[in-house]
């Protein structure tokens, strides 16, 4: 992977590691584009705050802004930082450990139990 | 930190590798100790399908090599991507004796890897997605 990766996936897990930006980006998500009076209105966060989050998440890339109603700028989230992100959380996420502990536990099971057909086998010997 | 495109895992298991091919190979297998059901085309470029009952998940799979009983090998979607997302890991179990038993590996890549267009829109500033898209049906709709 390029080292610019690192770099993108990086800015997408300092911009997440703040709890108010990371209300911002799920607002985006969730509501679409917005401004920063609009995101005022529906977070807990001044409107300065998130003025100062935007600010900060578009020099990372991670919105961007564009003309919106009435010469207000209108925040819209990037989802490509995002799925570079994701591919680093999608190998920490992968649990290979438990399922082969869980196939030599069935193999230790199966072993015991000798197959149904061995078994009439065994019955139709004594009888 | 470096992103890790690739695990392994070796195990060493006390049964033989025909076992150990069947634990892997066959939807008995694989539904017994993997999945919770599952069913399989042996054959390279078949289809085949784990599930897993509780989590309301199904994987599906593709076999790409089937080399009894020492390789097998299979790709996937990436768990926790969207269902969309073009990107799979390779899977592959590689089975060497070891004495009674079996030495088994197995290895997953293609973690570091993007979807074709996704780093292109990481750094280009492309805004494209559902603003377009959405353009594109309000447009299809006034046309109509």
């Amino acid at each position: 992977m390029p080292p610019e990766a690192e770099a993108v996936a990086g800015q997408v897990f300092t911009a997440l590691a703040d709890p108010t930006r990371r209300a911002i980006l799920a607002a985006l998500a969730v509501g679409g584009p917005a401004t920063a009076t609009d995101l005022a209105g529906r977070l807990p966060i001044t409107r300065q705050a998130i003025a100062k989050h935007l600010a900060l998440l578009a020099g990372a890339g991670l919105v961007t802004a564009e003309p919106g109603e009435r010469r207000r700028v209108r925040y819209r989230l990037r989802s490509a930082p995002m799925q570079v992100a994701q591919q680093f959380l999608a190998a920490l996420a992968r649990d290979w450990d438990s399922p082969l502990g869980a196939l030599t536990g069935h193999l230790d099971r199966t072993a015991r139990e000798p197959p149904t057909t061995e078994l009439h086998q065994t019955r139709g010997h004594h009888d | 930190m470096a992103f890790p495109d690739r695990i392994e895992r070796t195990v060493e298991i006390a049964h033989p590798p025909g076992k150990v091919w069947a634990a892997l190979t066959t939807a008995e297998g694989l539904g017994a100790w993997f999945g919770n059901e599952a069913a399989i085309d042996l054959r390279p470029g078949g289809s085949a399908w784990m599930r897993w009952v509780e989590e309301g998940y199904t994987a599906q799979m593709r076999v790409e090599r089937v080399e009894e009983p020492v390789v097998f090998a299979f790709t996937w979607h990436i768990f926790g991507l969207p269902e969309d997302d073009p990107r799979r890991t390779y899977v592959e179990f590689t089975l060497e004796p070891a004495g009674a038993g079996t030495r088994l590996t197995v290895t997953e890549s293609g973690f570091a890897q993007l979807p074709d267009d996704a780093y292109r829109k990481a750094y280009d500033g492309n805004t494209d997605g559902w603003a377009k898209e959405l353009g594109e049906l309000a447009a299809y709709l006034d046309a109509a």
